[in-house]
């Protein structure tokens, strides 16, 4: 029997400019020991249709219109507060997506750990703090916290990522729930911890017997841990079926379209570098920045070594991948080389000319010839400037353009960058994150730059919209004859558009060399880890890759 | 072609107003600003006494046909000194603000987007004044500069930017980190542009809330400069001075306190009006209509 059943389930937010279907009638059941995988891209209702099912949704606006949620028999969408209350502590569970925020920084993990158990709704229930503590314990060596003793009394923020997660899936897993929900909980995760969490919740669910709703943007993850996959778009269900029906034998257009988007293979452009002419050379380089946190006196700790004596040439025409897990000193080389952060030592040279020792002004006209696209669409344009603005600034500023000939120049940016010319007056939060990203390329390459550094452009994207900003990517490098340097997390979308790849790990390279030699025969150790724990949106081979490990 | 460029002609500024225009409160409190500025001007033109024009035999009188607001414990019409007061209260409220305004969220600006030495040394300084007693301070000022009433708002000025520069100091220590502060940057723009285009405009939020605030604590503050004998003098008045007097007599003469009020509490609705306005105007994220 179903231990959910969820039926026509309506969730609409009333706001001033209208109501929103945020879910539309959707239906799904899971079981015991089943992982039901929620599919889809933001906006697509797949965690409000989780998030309704415990009452966490802001009301007003969100107003649930219709439909049951069956939990062991019991409407979870018609019982009261204590009721919900009972349910949230014993039975349903819930993993968020983001460990830096979901954890509260002034309390130890074990004090949060122990909350659900010393404060218990019901009073038989209550356990005393040393009870409480054996089980919580017992729990953080069940998910890997090595030395959990002592590590009891530690607080958020002496964790990584990784362990916080980790942490996370104890405080879910401490009251014995019988449904899981899993929020995107490796999203915020480096690819070799995504596989680590992804394993252990894997054996938990399966040591317990649990019920889990996986929610994810990412088809590799769900490929590899799902048994049934719910497809989602604007709030409706596109298609529902097992994990192979899916991946295999999709009927839907839209599961189709994303199954399509996912980066695969290699790049299919042919390699544009004209590898005699460098334009590009670093040597030696090393930023270092002064440890905040460092209390001893010791040489050795009173700079974080974020790149380290780095050397490396890019040829004009060359796209360069640069991959690293966070921490790895990629975005600080990619701005010690654009001379956005200071340099400790070693030289940085561009079309010959030496940047690094070179002032403010000095640099002023190098910045006309390098540009930078960044990550987050959201942060990266001024919120009170309209596109026009924006994208005029640089025009303006480097006497590209005059008063007269600045309209005509936008909007052929606009055209460039695949904008529409009627959404010139727009303020950035008009746009959805793709077309910001859009924006953002257009600042870029307003300049005429010959070369650009892209830090993780499409990774705030969801995957439909990734595909689209990528091949935007390409289409202009093509066109204006860029060279460029792609740094990225992401191994797949890094094969996909690079000619050659660097992989950086704690501020040092660790390897380098054309795509698919490194993909095919990687030396280093690390290396070898990293393209290991890539996710494949293939069920059958994901499996087999996990099984592997 | 005209029509294109109005198309995009558009800034910050310009939809504000369009917004703004839409806001009936706060036209409303503009309206009533205005009012109160013009009246202020052309007091000396307008007012139905003069503002000295004693009349010691009639002593308070309660409002009637010949004195609108009643007269003052003199004899003075109430309705003279509201308006010649209005004219030093404004002044001392929108003067002081003003100098608070550019000399805050210059200091702030500065010291918050470069950070590291000059930073600590320009907070420091802050610091140093705010710890200085500012009574101290304006006495020292009037006894070497001599009671002057444009000494005064500077004197008042002075002390207000303190807390200015420290609010644009922390917002914009948040924003120098933002990626479009970076890309602003990489564009090659100068610091000053960048100062002027992407920062200051993205701390006037907090900026237009403090200052509908600081304004009436400013024309406080002059009355009780004035009222220990810093300020403006008798018979020469501010409302500030009025409503000081007008508590003193309460009881026996209620309208000496209440009509400076209410000249007060208006100015007071209109800017917070206005203010308000202003904040949600100049957010883009609000919308339009």
């Amino acid at each position: 029997m179903a231990i959910l059943e969820v039926n026509g389930l309506k969730v609409y937010f009333h706001t001033r400019n209208g109501v929103v279907k945020a879910v539309d009638d959707v239906s799904f059941s899971v079981d015991r020991g089943e992982t039901l995988a929620i599919v889809g891209e933001s906006g697509s209702g797949k965690s409000v249709t989780c998030y309704s099912l415990l009452d966490l949704l802001p009301k007003p606006p969100a107003r649930i219109e219709g439909g049951t949620a069956l939990f062991d028999g019991k409407d979870l969408l018609t019982c009261s507060a204590s009721e919900m209350r009972h349910h949230r502590c014993n039975d349903i569970a819930v993993i968020f997506q983001d460990p830096m925020t979901s954890l509260n920084p002034f309390l130890t993990i074990g004090e949060q750990l122990i909350e659900p158990l010393i404060y218990h709704p019901d009073r038989s229930q209550i356990k005393t703090r040393v009870e409480a503590k054996r089980t919580a314990v017992a729990l953080l060596d069940e998910v890997g916290i090595i030395d959990s003793h002592a590590r009891f009394d530690c607080y958020p923020h002496e964790f990584s990522g990784g362990m916080r997660q980790r942490v996370m899936i104890a405080m879910a897993l401490i009251t014995e729930p019988k449904l899981l929900i899993c929020d995107e909980p490796t999203t915020a995760l480096d690819v070799t911890i995504q596989a680590q969490i992804l394993r252990l919740i894997k054996k938990l669910q399966e040591t317990r017997n649990v019920a889990v709703i996986f929610i994810s943007h990412d088809l590799g993850v769900v490929a590899g841990i799902a048994d049934k996959v719910l497809v989602m778009c604007d709030g409706t269900i596109r298609e529902t079926g097992g994990t192979d029906d899916i991946f295999y034998r999709t009927q839907n257009d839209y599961t189709k379209k994303l199954l399509a988007a996912i980066p695969e293979g290699a790049k299919t452009l042919p390699n544009r570098a004209k590898s005699d002419e460098l334009l590009i050379e670093v040597t030696h380089l090393k930023t270092y920045f002064r440890n905040q946190l460092n209390t001893s006196n010791s040489e050795e700790h009173r700079y974080v070594k974020a790149v380290d004596d780095v050397s490396l040439e890019i040829a004009r025409g060359e796209i360069l991948g640069l991959v690293g897990e966070s921490g790895s000193g990629k975005s600080t080389l990619g701005r010690s080389i654009l001379q956005l952060a200071p340099t400790t030592e070693g030289s940085v040279k561009f079309s010959g000319q030496t940047l690094t020792g070179l002032t403010a002004k000095q640099l002023v006209p190098w910045r006309r010839r390098m540009q930078m696209i960044f990550q987050d669409p959201y942060a990266s344009l001024n919120p009170r400037m309209t596109v026009f603005e924006t994208l005029s600034e640089p025009l303006l500023y480097h006497g590209i353009a005059t008063k007269k000939t600045i309209a005509s120049q936008v909007k052929q940016l606009m055209d460039d960058v695949g904008l529409s010319q009627a959404q010139l007056r727009k303020y950035p939060h008009e746009f959805s994150g793709g077309q910001r990203q859009r924006i953002a390329i257009g600042r870029a390459i307003a300049t005429k730059p010959e070369f650009i550094i892209a830090d993780e452009p499409v990774s705030a994207l969801d995957v439909t919209i990734q595909a689209q900003i990528l091949d935007l990517i390409l289409e202009l490098v093509e066109r204006h004859n860029l060279t460029m340097m792609f740094i990225s997390h992401d191994l797949s979308v890094v094969r996909y558009i690079s000619d050659r790849v660097v992989i950086m790990n704690r501020g040092v390279i660790v390897e380098q060399g054309d795509t698919e030699t490194l993909w095919a025969a990687p030396k280093e150790a690390y290396t070898k880890e990293l393209l290991a724990a890539i996710p494949l949106a293939d069920p059958t081979a994901e499996r087999k890759r996990i099984a592997s490990i | 072609m005209t029509d294109a460029i109005e198309d995009h002609g558009t800034s910050l500024w310009k939809d504000a107003w369009i917004k703004l225009s839409k806001n009936r409160l706060a036209l409303f409190g503009l309206a009533v600003l205005i009012m109160l500025i013009v009246t202020s001007l052309l007091t000396p033109l307008i007012a139905p006494y003069g503002y000295e024009t004693q009349d010691l035999d009639m002593g308070a009188t309660a409002p009637s046909l010949q004195h609108w607001l009643g007269t003052d414990i003199f004899g003075r019409d109430m309705l003279t000194r509201i308006m010649y007061g209005g004219r030093v209260s404004l002044m001392v409220g929108f003067i002081a603000t003003a100098v608070a305004l550019v000399i805050g969220i210059l200091w702030g600006a500065i010291a918050g987007f470069f950070g590291g030495r000059l930073d600590a040394i320009m907070m420091r300084i802050v610091d140093v004044l705010y710890a200085l007693p500012f009574m101290i301070f304006i006495i020292l000022l009037m006894v070497v500069f001599g009671r002057n009433i444009l000494l005064l708002f500077l004197a008042i000025g002075a002390v207000e930017w303190l807390t200015m520069a420290r609010i644009v100091r922390s917002q914009v220590m948040a924003l120098r980190h933002q990626e479009f502060v970076e890309a602003a940057n990489s564009l090659g723009l100068s610091q000053w542009t960048i100062i002027r285009r992407h920062i200051i405009p993205n701390t006037l939020g907090p900026v237009i809330v403090y200052t509908t605030l600081t304004i009436p604590s400013v024309m406080l503050l002059e009355a009780f400069l004035s009222f220990l004998g810093l300020g403006i003098q008798p018979p020469e008045s501010s409302w500030g001075l009025l409503i000081n007097y007008g508590v003193e007599t309460m009881e026996e003469f209620p309208w000496l306190l209440i009509f400076p009020g209410i000249a007060l509490s208006l100015t007071l609705f209109a800017l917070n009006f206005l203010g308000d306005g202003l904040r949600d105007a100049l957010d883009p994220r609000t919308s339009k209509d």
